[in-house]
């Protein structure tokens, strides 16, 4: 077929969509370009990311939650961009390990085009990073993104102006409808710009100092040698690192010059650097932004944000979450209602009859059908638990999560709570993980990294481990003790307390530096459904991934367990230890299964208490209580170890295991002493 | 209380030998290495006021010396922040203006632009200024024209003058946030975190960090708070106050 023809069919075939031929599988893709998103958090690169490429990213309200670099691919003519949405970052000197992410990833493998995505209305804010930028020499482009909120807020731009003030091409665009998409398609997929000519110009002490440095510095740092040597002024140690390796024999001099040019100023010299950088980029904003001085009224998002960081309306409002959000959507939903159907109806009336008569008939033997449809089957348990029981639980949990993430509440969440979670050795910022483990903690683990001292990490990485349930469990929980309020007060009330009482001591044994904190605080905003939607599915995906194999694996093991009798012997290990706390012999059992993971223990549990009653009143708040507090499971464990080293990772399960029980005795004790019935 | 006035040239040496100590060198000094004038005038004035002791050739600060060196010290550093954040001096020239600058804050005044300034903690080149009563005793009087973040009311602003920060970490953080000197900030609210405004970006941080943004206040009068209540619920928790204090 000629490239005519071809794209005749293409757009026969492809007429009905908006984009028409250009991302049509037919046209041949003469180039291939890679396209690399950069900005600060929430300006809306993951959003732009999806309209270019029309698949999944993370986005996200929180800064840091895109630790995970999205990579897509998107059509424009005849080119290939191959998109990457990089983590957010504030500026090329990276302070986080978001910021260390983007960095390297634009030294190491340099973009043909890099698109500075900055908040249209905090234009004169996002410019020193757009100077970076053009410092560092990469071809690029600005793209006014969220011009519909700027407009709003009776701002109007010039983007020609602009263009020629920074000389890189500019486009307007509002990602969220879809707004100047297609001038931003045509953008990326046309030719690269040329590299720009502007220059800020620092002062004298320091452009002599770049001079000099940029003399002495080889080639193939994937930088301009100006943005190198403005790197090494700042004391960048990633920089200096790089010069250490690349050119080490001009390093005594480099040390001397910046050393020389240090003593001319009475700060570190990032200070005169972002000043010059903000004067310069103050000017071109005036230029090219006009304000039409319309104030609108404050929208009720508006007002609730306010609302939403006031010391006693933000209480309320944290209370309306909990109650709507986690204790009827993801308890009363999702624990009652979804699990009741799946389990019942579903698993009940006619996976597992089908599946036994059908494995039955398939392998006569019982040893072997016992692997898939026996009492620790793979598909009357291992397929059950998983997807009867954790994943609606845990897929209402991450549904209401990335509302609170997408609304811009998280932010402010984390404000209100800094001061208390100062006394745990945690800033605010560390309610994103604290949270997020409500959902699952082996994920939440994952994301403690956007906390940035190696003691704040230790800290979240320990409470999770201990006394944060995960969605499971809280849903069985729910389940389980919603018609016993005292029951649910006291379990609270426990938890609750070993939260603040193990951070409180935690913060007070390992060494430190106490926590800053600082968070930027988005607008807040409705949650977009597609956003929220897409959001929850790659979690929930992510999710079923992590839990399946696992809860298949530990199918297995039981199974063989039970073969060799392996199995019986640890239950009975255990009895003793289950009995001390005043929990019947079948309990034991749970807790073994808490190993795998903890959703897995917790839904044997409510397993056993919807088919016997075998456990109830006050031994099964108890229970409930160990079974939260009790070992992280092996997936978390893993990623413990991955993540903060075994050291820290088996000294955590080591202080946990007896703690739990510890707990569990001592509530036992409490409540059988004086007499309390539930 | 200086019970003798000390000569211009008295007071240098005073404070040369205090900040000799604070930079972590001998506490005394040969008499050998001062200037013939020094040695003629400053030396016996310094030693009949009691306020340094000599030992064979050894000049050292005595313990009221130390105190009084200690707020001469502080007059100077003050001085040098009063010209470089309120009259927008360029540092070096500063510092030589605030030689001739100091003597004529006394004390008494030295707390008053001490107040003035927002009790600042360093001067400009970064050293520490020997914090007087003012600093202790809560007084955060309105009539500032510096003042840390911390110490505003919430719709007070004006611009950023400068940050200092012990952590050299959290400055750079805050500077790559925007928060530079010359920035336009209005302090939104104090607890349960600090929330700033800049533009149209909105920043939390904690105490510690708001005490380290200090802000050259313009104009005089708070801006109307940022009200947190929707339109019909305003001033109710004012009526609800005054209802009670009636009683
Ligand atoms: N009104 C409006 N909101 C937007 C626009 N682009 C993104 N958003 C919202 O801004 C928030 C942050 O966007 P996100 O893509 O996660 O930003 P990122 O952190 O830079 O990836 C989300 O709630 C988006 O729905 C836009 O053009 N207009
Ligand atoms: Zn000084
Ligand atoms: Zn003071």
């Amino acid at each position: 077929m000629s490239a005519r023809a071809r794209r005749f069919v293409s757009r026969l075939l492809m007429g009905f969509r908006r984009c028409g031929c250009e991302s049509c599988p037919f046209a041949p893709a003469t180039r291939t370009r890679k396209l690399m998103l950069f900005g600060s958090p929430n300006v809306g690169k993951s959003a732009i990311f999806n309209q270019l490429t029309g698949s999944y990213v993370a986005v996200s309200n929180y800064p840091g939650t895109t630790v995970e670099v999205a990579r897509g691919q998107a059509r424009v003519g005849d080119t290939l961009l191959e998109v990457v949405d990089c983590p957010g970052a504030y500026s090329l000197t990276p302070f986080s390990e978001d910021e260390r992410v983007a960095r390297d990833m634009l030294l190491d493998d340099p973009p043909g085009l890099l698109l500075h995505v900055v908040d249209a209305k905090n234009l004169s804010r996002a410019l020193p990073l757009t100077f970076q930028l053009i410092e560092a020499g990469a071809p690029l482009a600005l793209d006014l993104n969220i011009i519909d909120e700027a407009a709003r807020a009776g701002l109007s731009f010039d983007p020609e102006r602009l263009s020629t003030d920074l000389g890189i091409p500019v486009v307007a665009t509002a990602a969220a409808n879809g707004v100047g998409i297609e001038r931003l398609r045509a953008l990326v997929g046309g030719d690269a710009p040329a590299a720009s000519s502007f220059v800020v110009e620092y002062p004298e002490p320091i452009e002599s100092a770049i001079a000099r440095v940029e003399e002495l510095l080889g080639a193939g740092y994937g930088l301009r040698p100006r943005a190198v040597a403005l790197l090494l002024l700042q004391r960048d140690e990633g920089m200096w690192e790089r010069v250490r390796q690349a050119d080490a024999q001009a390093l005594t001099d480099i040390e001397r010059i910046v050393a020389e040019t240090e003593a001319r100023y009475h700060h570190p010299l990032s200070y005169p650097l972002a000043v010059a950088r903000q004067q310069a980029a103050d000017a071109i904003a005036k230029r090219a932004m006009r304000s039409t001085g319309r104030q609108v009224r404050a929208s009720f998002a508006e007002t609730l944000g306010r609302l939403a960081m006031h010391p006693i309306a933000g209480l309320l409002i944290l209370a309306a979450v909990l109650y709507f959000g986690l204790y009827l959507f993801v308890g009363r939903l999702g624990a009652g209602v979804l699990v009741d159907f799946l389990e019942r109806q579903v698993f009940d009336r006619y996976v597992t009859p089908v599946a036994t008569n059908l494995v039955e008939s398939v392998l006569p033997w019982p040893t072997w059908s016992l692997l898939f449809v026996g009492e620790y089957g793979l598909i009357t348990l291992g397929l059950r638990y998983a997807i009867a029981i954790v994943l609606p639980l845990v897929g209402a949990f991450f549904l209401m999560f990335a509302v609170m993430e997408d609304s811009g509440y998280l932010p402010r969440l984390a404000l209100l709570v800094d001061r208390v979670f100062k006394r745990l050795g945690l800033s605010g910022r560390a309610v994103i993980p604290i949270v997020l483990g409500l959902g699952c903690d082996t994920m939440a683990t994952l994301v403690t990294r956007v906390l940035d001292t190696r003691r704040q990490r230790v800290i979240a990485t320990f409470l999770l481990a201990l006394a944060v349930p995960c969605s499971a469990q809280l849903g069985v929980i729910i389940g389980l003790l919603s018609r016993h309020p005292l029951g649910m007060a006291i379990w609270g009330g426990v938890v609750l307390g070993v939260f603040l009482m193990s951070g409180f001591l935690a913060a007070r044994l390992l060494p430190g530096e106490e926590a800053r904190f600082y968070l930027e605080i988005p607008p807040m905003r409705w949650p977009s459904l597609r956003n929220v939607v897409l959001k929850t599915f790659a979690r929930v995906r992510w999710y079923a991934a992590e839990v399946i194999p696992l809860f298949l694996l530990a199918s297995v093991v039981i199974w063989i367990g039970e073969l060799t009798h392996l199995f019986r012997l640890a239950v009975a290990a255990l009895r003793p230890a289950v009995n001390l706390i005043g929990l019947p012999d079948q309990a034991a059992e749970a807790f073994l299964f808490g190993f795998f993971r903890r959703d897995y223990g917790a839904a044997r549990i409510f397993d056993q208490v919807q088919s016997s009653e075998a456990v109830s009143g006050v031994p099964l708040v108890v229970a409930m209580v160990t079974i939260t507090l009790f070992v992280p499971c092996i997936a978390q464990f893993m990623v413990m170890l991955k993540e903060r080293g075994w050291r820290t990772a088996v000294a955590v399960a080591a202080i946990i295991l007896p703690f739990a029980f510890g707990v569990g005795f001592l509530l036992n004790l409490t409540l059988t002493s004086l007499g309390v019935r539930i | 209380m200086p019970e003798v006035e000390l000569s211009e040239a008295a007071e240098e040496l005073l404070a040369n030998l205090w900040v000799m100590r604070e930079e972590g060198n001998a506490a005394c000094l040969p008499l050998s290495e001062l200037e013939t004038e020094d040695r003629d005038a400053a030396v016996p004035e310094l030693l009949t006021a009691g306020l340094a002791q000599q030992e064979s050739d050894m000049l050292s600060l005595t313990s009221t010396g130390e105190r009084e060196a200690s707020v001469v010290v502080r007059r100077e550093r003050l001085a040098e922040r009063l010209l470089v954040d309120v009259l927008d001096l360029r540092e070096s020239v500063a510092t030589e203006a605030a030689c001739k600058f100091e003597h004529l804050l006394r004390t008494g005044i030295d707390d008053e632009i001490c107040t003035l300034l927002g009790h600042p903690k360093v001067c400009p080149h970064g050293s520490p200024i020997p914090p007087g009563e003012c600093c202790h005793a809560g007084a955060r009087e309105a009539g500032k024209a510096v003042s840390a973040l911390s110490d505003l009311v919430p719709g007070q602003g004006g611009v950023i003058a400068y940050l200092h920060s012990g952590r050299r970490q959290m400055m750079q953080r805050m500077l790559a946030m925007g928060a530079i000197p010359g920035a336009r900030i209005v302090l939104v609210q104090k607890f349960p975190s600090y929330v700033f405004r800049m533009g149209e970006r909105q920043i939390a941080v904690d105490r510690e960090t708001a005490q380290d943004i200090y802000v050259r206040l313009t104009g005089g009068q708070p801006v109307r708070p940022p009200s947190w209540f929707p339109r019909p619920f305003r001033g109710w928790g004012r009526r609800f106050r005054r209802g009670r204090r009636g009683q």
